[in-house]
């Protein structure tokens, strides 16, 4: 369970995310909302990369602020441009990052990383140069270097937005097959159609909370009277 | 180096990194330490020999020194000019076997592996170093060199539709402003795997 306690994030000035509260406990969750509502900005608290200016943020009764590194372990999270976020030359390599950090030895590693490179279709790849692959492979790359660590939740900001329909599809489905509790933001409104719940943000706030079918009805009325 | 490791089952490729990497900072001294025309003639034998035992043709060797060759050329002048042509061609042999050299060293050995090898050959000096820091970095720069230089060429197409292909400013500014915010979310990525 992931609570969310009177949270409010400032930059400078700006106030960013105004004072939300909620309880995150749904298997499948959304975040949608228009280009700077405070999506990426709210996911990046879950896993304590950013801390709130103030209100509070417990993972399973941890809270962000003092306990960031095993939040961290808890919510892995994947980011919008693979490119960032694969950080070793080979492919293989880059899967036994986390575990390396965890503290995993050699021999494990690669088993670990062996299961995880054939669930996502990578194993032919293991010795390439990770630069070369394909977009979708980038992607899947980067949720199996996420996934080996066996977070509890998973955290996807816009896993899907630089990808053509193919790999778009491809990382759908390795989404949807998730074991993990996930939170996916995104503005691909077909991904999040049968999720168990969508919160719909708003200039830093909820606008809706709800359903999907509700939520996204909101939110398409919202964007329309401007 | 990033590109170069050549897949392979030879000796070269089951030595363990750190032996090869303490091989070649010895060859290295010894090549400029040994002041002799036959020692260095040898050495440059040896390093083509070994080349064949890790099989891979001699055009590799050839391709470690294909792209500074200008370098040698402005080497070669200089010392024509100050001191003689033996001497240039003395000083070209050194640097060409130390490039071949170490030219074997990252065609026979993943990038992975060499990392591991420097962390251990670091590893009694983990008390004044940040070995792991130092191998992180080392394997960053060995991940992002194509990307930036994609990050480079991207700007350099968007600025020539735009016929600012000369203008080093407008150049310089994307690339500087992309290469932060990348390396911003570069920097959240390695933290958000639990480093
Ligand atoms: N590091 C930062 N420093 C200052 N302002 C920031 C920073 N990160 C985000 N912001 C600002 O916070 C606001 C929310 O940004 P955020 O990235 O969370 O929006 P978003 O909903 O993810 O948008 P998008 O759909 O475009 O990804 C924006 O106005 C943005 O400019
Ligand atoms: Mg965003």
């Amino acid at each position: 369970m992931i609570d969310i306690q009177n949270v409010s994030l400032f930059f400078e000035a700006r106030e960013v995310l105004r004072d939300i509260s909620l309880t995150l406990t749904e298997r499948r969750i959304a975040i949608v909302g228009s280009n700077g509502s405070g999506k990426s900005s709210f996911a990046r608290l879950l896993n304590g990369l950013r801390l709130p200016t103030s209100g509070d943020i417990l993972v399973d009764g941890l809270n962000t602020r003092d306990k960031g590194r095993e939040v961290r372990r808890k919510v892995g999270f994947v980011f919008q441009n693979p490119d960032n976020q694969i950080v070793f030359p080979i492919v293989e390599e880059d899967v036994g990052f986390g575990l390396k950090n965890l503290g995993f030895s050699a021999a494990e590693r690669a088993e670990k990383a062996k299961e995880v490179l054939r669930r996502y279709g990578l194993w032919h790849l293991r010795d390439q140069p990770s630069h070369v692959l394909s977009g979708g492979q980038k992607q899947l790359l980067a949720i199996a270097g996420v996934l080996v660590m066996e977070p509890r939740y998973v955290v996807l900001d816009e896993p899907t937005t630089l990808l053509d329909l193919r790999n778009k599809i491809q990382v759908r489905k390795a989404i949807e097959a998730l074991p993990q509790t996930a939170i996916v933001v995104s503005h691909d409104l077909d991904l999040v159609a049968d999720f168990d719940r969508v919160l719909v943000f708003d200039q830093g706030r909820i606008l809706a909370d709800d359903a999907p079918n509700a939520a996204l009805r909101r939110y398409v009325e919202a964007m329309q009277d401007v | 180096m990033f590109d170069l490791y050549c897949d392979g089952h030879s000796p070269l490729h089951r030595m363990k990194p750190g032996w090869k990497i303490l091989a070649l900072a010895a060859a290295g001294t010894a090549l400029f330490a040994v002041d002799h025309v036959v020692f260095s003639l040898g050495l440059l034998g040896l390093t083509l020999v070994l080349y064949r035992l890790a099989q891979l043709p001699l055009r590799r060797a050839w391709d470690q020194i294909r792209p500074v060759l200008w370098v040698f050329g402005l080497i070669f002048l200089a010392q024509l000019v100050f001191n003689s042509w033996q001497i240039g061609v003395f000083v070209i042999l050194r640097f060409a076997t130390l490039l071949m050299l170490a030219g074997l060293l990252t065609l026979t050995t993943r990038s992975s592996d060499m990392i591991e090898g420097i962390e251990a050959g670091l590893h009694p000096l983990r008390r004044v170093l940040p070995v792991a820091r130092i191998s992180l970095a080392i394997s960053l720069t060995l991940r992002f060199i194509p990307v930036l230089s994609q990050v480079v060429q991207d700007v350099r197409e968007a600025q020539k539709t735009r016929g600012l292909e000369r203008n080093l400013i407008a150049l310089a500014i994307p690339v500087v402003i992309r290469t932060i915010q990348t390396s911003e979310e570069i920097a959240d990525a390695i933290d958000a795997r639990g480093y």
